[in-house]
Parts: structure tokens; sequence; C-alpha cells
């Protein structure tokens, strides 16, 4: 007790005292929380990675490289779970058209058995997300009303509030999610695919992203009660319309009006 | 008049007749009408949008009637429980519930917030355009420098009303809107963080402005709109309608139909007419679907927010705004005794200088412009737009202006639909909205200036038919048709000012303002192309131009083919 009595006044017992605090709490945290843990309890069979390597092998290796260890076009793989491979591939994003500021969606290119033995193949490589089964995308006692409070505090900023996509910098997007499969947005939560940030379970509990997909759901079911959305732009687009539609056939009719008199 | 003084009373047969009379006996109808029954306006298309914005704005009135028959400005809280599913059991204003609920609950109800919201758009629209009819005709010239002044506090409150009830419903949208006036007004040195708190009530949001910008909304703009168009009208009934140049029109006579019956019947009907367009538009296509956007929180911003079209300019101003030029910062920090207090340019300059560029021009022009041609008689015939080639340039360099400024506000639309890079929209329209409106200026005035030159050439040779004629001697020539004289009285008669050089004053001196209105002149007018005179015409006719059919035997050939 001397000894450390003695050195309490010592430059760097502050920087001790934090680093002890830090590595306290982040301790206690990891050991009590497993909301972060990785989750690979997915069963996929030995056959299912056989050949998932060879299809990656011949159509993603070219950039992901072998083994999925990454290359300067496209990074590593390992830890990205069976959820971003069937999130990316799914939706025909990959394998990739071209290198630009986002891979763009195109018709899906691989079979869902294909699909599943690349999963499975990447899932081996290291521990990821797994892809949601049932139990996550059963939305029976989901809260839409709820799920649309956490749509407008966590996806409104760049997917629009009425999900209707928006822009990023230099070219990057966030795309609409009209027509989106409920397994996907839910991948895309879990995986954060291109620049989207991950939402982990921590971040919104399953709970949490079912409600945000019931959401999604009934928004897209209701259509718009207003009549056309007009893309659910926002008012430029009404401004555009009134000006080109509204007023174009004001001025028709005023012509009309005035044609008679000279 | 005197049908009340004693002697020869008229007495009518009819129950009308004697309903009429008892009014007539009293309020002196029937000299309303004669006067103003009697009253001519000339009939053109352009003349009407004035109509269109009033009648926008009579609409406005009975359909916000019904709103505040519903609409509820409290920001107290509450619990949404309404049939739109997505939202019920949230946690909302009163507001917005109440809103939901003239969408939702009220018969009718969102069909009148659509009339409502569709004709406030059409009603600053259709302001705008009579405003760029009556500035590209000419139409503010002397004695209506007034009522043109007039006009534009009338588009400045239509926007102030537009904005005040763009915030009322108390959705994600509207709140993101007041969150930017708040910026704007703190960016205001000194006094601004004072006059956001007298605003808000204390630190924004707060829970008073809603039920403040609703009284404002419902009672004291409108009140001063309506106001303003009585005086606009007056002033219209005093001057006379313009005209434009025609045979039988001058700056002494209105031209035109009386206002009973025919004009009364057609701008009855007009009105209705408009009406209906409204209520099409209203009843097939949604407008501020406010259910999307969600209560009002502070800390989310969807994407794609924008305001409506008329303030959607300073809100790309704002966007287009760089923080760091060259390395020169817009936003200081400067320290004073009592702490630091923060100037913010870079939201101050684009809030208040393009506004303060454009009003500023638009309210002084009818006397920059008396003040450059020195020319202060009074104007009723109005301009072709092509006959005042600098003033059509001035004009839509504020138009490119104004355009790219809106095209900014929605410059992530632009990036998404077009797969461009949103910096890059920022960068170019950053370039554009600077000499855009100079590369407006000069194309507009170019072709101005061609029209006019056209014009002369079809008054002197006459219109190209397009009839190729080959005469007897093998010379094929195209035959030239004159245009009557009704055409040509439109295409030469119209003022054509000359550039005025520097005049001295009584002492001989020519001071230093004349010489910027020789400048001015000079720019204004150096360029122009004089109208066609009579004796140019002599000349044409009797020397003959190129084509010129030189015998009777060549003429004969023509009319035979």
């Amino acid at each position: 007790m001397k000894a450390l009595s003695q050195r309490r006044r010592h430059p760097l017992a502050a920087i001790a005292l934090l680093l002890m605090g830090l590595l306290l709490t982040g301790g206690i945290y990891a050991v009590a929380s497993n909301a972060n843990e990785a989750k690979a309890q997915t069963t996929f069979s030995a056959s299912d990675i056989e050949e998932g390597e060879k299809l990656f092998v011949a159509n993603c290796a070219t950039c992901h490289g072998m083994g999925a260890a990454g290359t300067e076009d496209g990074p590593s793989l390992v830890g990205v779970g069976a959820a971003a491979v069937d999130f990316q591939v799914g939706t025909g994003r990959m394998p990739l058209q071209m290198q630009g500021p986002q891979a763009l969606q195109k018709p899906v290119q691989f079979t869902d058995e294909q699909i599943r033995q690349m999963s499975a193949y990447v899932a081996s490589l290291g521990a990821g997300p797994a892809i949601p089964g049932e139990e996550e995308l059963d939305l029976e006692g989901a809260d839409p009303a709820a799920g649309g409070e956490l749509f407008r505090v966590n996806c409104a900023m760049c997917h629009n509030a009425a999900a209707a996509g928006g822009a990023l910098t230099r070219g990057k997007f966030a795309p609409a999610l009209e027509g989106v499969t409920d397994k996907h947005i839910y991948e895309a939560m879990i995986t954060g695919p291109q620049n989207m940030p991950v939402f982990s379970d921590a971040n919104i509990t399953p709970e949490g992203k079912q409600d945000i997909i019931a959401f999604l759901n009934i928004i897209e079911e209701q259509g718009s009660p207003g009549g056309a959305d007009l893309g659910s732009l926002g008012p430029v687009s009404e401004g555009l319309f009134i000006w080109v539609a509204g007023l174009g056939v004001i001025i028709a009719f005023t012509v009309w009006l005035t044609s008679r008199s000279s | 008049m005197s049908s009340s003084a004693a002697g020869h009373q008229y007495q009518p047969k009819t129950n009308v007749g004697k309903i009429a009379n008892f009014v007539d006996t009293r309020v002196g109808g029937s000299a309303i009408v004669k006067e103003f029954g009697r009253k001519i306006f000339p009939d053109h298309w352009t003349f009407m949008f004035g109509e269109v914005a009033l009648y926008s704005f009579v609409i406005l009135l009975l359909s916000g009637t019904f709103l505040t028959f519903f609409f509820d400005p409290s920001m107290a809280e509450t619990h949404y429980e309404g049939s739109y599913v997505p939202l019920r059991g949230i946690e909302m204003s009163v507001a917005y519930a109440s809103s939901l609920d003239i969408s939702f609950d009220i018969r009718g109800g969102l069909f009148m917030r659509q009339v409502h919201h569709w004709s406030a758009l059409l009603f600053v629209a259709a302001v705008s355009v009579h405003m760029l009819r009556v500035f590209f005709t000419g139409a503010f010239r002397r004695p209506r420098e007034l009522n043109w002044v007039i006009g534009g506090v009338l588009l400045i409150l239509a926007m102030a009303a537009g904005f005040t009830g763009y915030s009322l419903p108390d959705d994600l949208l509207s709140g993101n809107g007041l969150r930017i006036i708040d910026g704007v007004i703190k960016s205001i040195p000194v006094v601004g963080t004072y006059i956001s708190f007298f605003l808000f009530g204390g630190e924004f949001p707060g829970t008073v402005i809603i039920p403040r910008l609703y009284v404002l909304h419902i009672l004291l703009i409108p009140a001063l709109i309506l106001l303003l168009i009585a005086m606009h009208l007056f002033l219209v009934v005093v001057h006379k309608h313009t005209q434009f140049p025609g045979p039988g029109r001058t700056n002494d006579n209105v031209v035109g139909y009386p206002v009973g019956p025919v004009y009364a019947a057609k701008a009855g009907g007009f009105f209705f007419i408009v009406f209906g367009i409204i209520a099409a538009i209203s009843a097939a296509f949604t407008i501020n679907p406010i259910w999307n956007y969600g209560p009002y929180d502070p800390s989310p911003v969807s994407a794609g927010t924008q305001p409506d079209w008329y303030i959607g300019w300073v809100d790309g101003a704002l966007r287009l705004m760089p923080g760091i030029l060259a390395g020169f910062p817009f936003e200081w920090e400067i320290p004073f005794p009592w702490g630091t207090n923060t100037l913010s340019l870079n939201v101050l300059f684009p809030a208040l200088v393009p506004a303060g560029i454009v009003f500023t021009l638009l309210f002084a022009w009818p006397w920059i412009e008396a003040w450059v041609t020195k020319d202060r008689r009074e104007k009723h015939l109005l301009d072709r737009p092509r006959n005042a080639p600098t003033r059509t340039g001035i004009g839509v360099a504020g138009v490119v202006f104004y355009c790219v400024m809106w095209a900014a506000a929605s410059s992530d639309l632009i990036a998404t639909h077009f797969m461009v890079s949103l910096n890059d929209v920022t960068y170019w329209l950053r370039v554009l909205v600077i000499i855009g409106p100079v590369i407006g200026f000069i194309v507009a005035r170019r072709i101005a200036l061609a029209l006019q030159r056209k014009d002369r050439e079809i008054v002197l040779h006459g219109r190209e038919t397009g009839r190729i004629v080959r005469l007897p001697h093998g010379e094929f020539i195209e035959v030239h048709e004159p245009v009557d004289e009704y055409k040509r009285y439109k295409l030469v008669s119209f003022d054509s000012p000359v550039t005025l050089s520097a005049e001295a004053d009584v002492n001989g001196h020519v001071s230093k303002g004349e010489k910027g209105r020789a400048w001015a002149s000079k720019f204004f007018f150096e360029d122009r192309v004089a109208p066609v005179t009579p004796a140019e015409l002599e000349e044409a006719h009797s020397h003959g131009h190129h084509g010129e059919v030189a015998s009777e035997h060549d003429k004969a050939a023509i009319s035979n083919k």
C-alpha cells in the first residue's frame, strides 16, 4: 500500500487509472452482454461448403481473393457471415457489374441453392451474422407504429421517411425499400451492406427489427391514401407538378377564354 | 339617382322590380353597375394570371375555414388513437394528431387539406407568373409603380402565409423547416439568439410556436393580404388596365369588352374552372402526406426534406453555400471581453443575400428604369418583351438565378435520379448560380434583338411564303407576301428609347450620378433595333428589294405559279 500511495501523484497515474477503469467496464460488459456475439448457429453440410467454395473460386475470387482474404479490388469476407452473402448475392448486387461508388442492384445471377452454398462457404471461414430464420422473421405481434418510430430515428435520414430512398455523398445512395423482401431488410440491418451502418442486436433488438419490417410492409401495402404520390419525393415534386401540370392546364383555359375576342 | 326626390317617383310593377328599387334607392346600386359594368377590360390570355391568383386565394379562404373547424394548434402531448395504424399509440402533439384526424377520420378532410395545400402552391405560382408578365411587358411603369410595389409585398405575404401554414401540422417535415428558420434567425449577429428565444418562447422547439404561427396564418397574414388585394384592385380600376399596342389602341383609351355582361360571365366562369382544376388535382394527387413523416422530434431528419417551392430557393442557397472557400472560413468565433460570439456567415449570407438582391431589385425596378430612360410619362401601352431587350434579359437572369437555387434545393433528388454524384451537382450549381444569370441575360437579350430584326425584315420585305417561283428568264425567286396593315401596326409601333449621354446641370457640371446614368443608358440601349419608320417603309416599297419582280410579265408568271 505504501508503494501505491507514494506513486499516486506520478504523472502517469491518471492514465493508468483511466486504463484500468476502461478495461474493467469493457471486460464486464463483454462478459455480461452477448448481444454482439457473432452467431454461426446455422447448420450447413460439408458438401454445401465444398460446392460453395467452387462457386466462390469461379465467381468471386477475382476481387475477394483466394480464401476470401481480400485484394485491392474487394474486401476480405472472413467473418462477414452467411447473411452478408445472402443479401449481396440474393439481391443481385454481387457479383459486381463494375467498380463504382456503390454496387447496383441487377437481376440475381445464382439460384437459391447456389447462394446457400456460397453462404455456407463464407460462413465456414469465420463466425458472422447468420441468415435470419423463421423465428427472426416472424412478424406475429410486431408493432408497426413502434417500427415507424425506430425507422424515423435510425433509417429515414438516408432512406427517406416514406422509404423512397435518398442521396449520399459522391454518387452513393440509399435505395428505396419498396419491394425488398423481409429477409433482405433484416440482413441489411445486421450486416450493413455498402454504406449502411450495422444495426446490431444491441442497437436495435430483434423485436425492433421485426417492428421496422412490419412498418415497411404496412406502408407498402396501404399505398398512398391521398392519391398518386408523385414519387413520395416531397415538396420539390409537388412544386414541379403545380408549375407544369397545374399552370399548364390553367394557361390552356386562359387561351381558350380569350381566343374569341380578336 | 334622384328617385327619392319629390316629384316623379318611379313605381315598380313586379316583385323583382320592387326589391331592386328598394336596394337601389338605399345603396345606389344602379350607379355602381352603370359605372363599373361599363368598365372596359382588354382581353389577352396573359392578363388572367392575376385573376388565377385571386381565385386561388378565395379557394384558400374557403378550404382554410373548413380546416380551422377541426385543427387544434396545441403543442400539448398526446397519444394518437385515430385510424392510421402505423402511427397508433405514438406520442405526438395535439396539432399533429388533429391534422391526422383531418386526414383520416373527418369526412372530406383529406380532400380539403389537399385543396388547401394545392391552391396555396398555385396561389404563389400565379402571383409569380402575374408579376413576371407585368415585368416583361413593362406594366409597372408610371402610373402603376405603387401597384407594382403592392404586388411585391403581396408576394412576400403569400410566401409568409405558405410558410406559416407549412409549419402548422407539426410533423417531421414542418419541424425540420422551422429548425432551419431557427438556425437562420440565430445566425443574425448579437440579437439572433434573443429573437429566436422570443419567437419560440424559449429554447427551440418549445411549446408556443405552433399556436403563434396559427394566429399569424389564419388572422394577421390573410387580413393583410385581403387589405392589399383591395388596394391592388382599386388601383387597377383607377389606372385602368394596360393593353398591348395595336390599331386604335393608344395611351389614352382602353380597347376591350365591358365588364357586364361578357367579361363578368367569363371571369365568374373562370373562377369555377380554377376551382375545378384544383379540385381535380386534389382528388387525384396527394400533397404533403404528413402521415409519412411522423411527429416532430428534433433528432431525426428525413432524406428528401425540402420546403415548398416558393421557399425552396432559400433552402437551395443554404445548400450551395460553402463552409470554407479557398481557405477562407465563413464561420468566425470572435472573442469579446464578455465571451466568444459566433458569426455564422455561412448561414447568414445564403439566407439573406439572394432574397435581398431579388427583392431590392424588384421593388426598385420601376424607378431604376425611369432613371435610366429619363422617361417619366404615363405608359398605358405594353411592351412586347422583345421590344425591351435589356429589361427582358435582366428578367430572364432573375428567373435563372431563382431556378438554379430551386434546383439546388433538390440537389439530392437530381443526384439519385440522374445517377450523378451529389458533390458534383453541388459544385456545378455553385458555378451556375453565378454565371447562369449572366448567360441567361446575354442569350435572352440577343434573342430579343434578333426577333426585333426579324420584325423589321417582315415589315420591310414581307413574310417568306416558301413559294419558289422560276421566272421566264430562268431566275428562281422566293415570293414574299407583304404583311397587312393591322399586323404591320403591331410590328412598328413600339417605344424604342435611345441612348442618352450625360447632360450637364445648370452650372455646367456633369455629376457622377449623371455619368452613371449615361453608362446605364448606353448599356440598356446602345444595341437597340429601331422600329421601321414610314420613310424606310416607303423606300423599301418604291426601290424594290431582293427578289423584286421586274416586269408585268414576271408578275403574271408568279400569280399563275
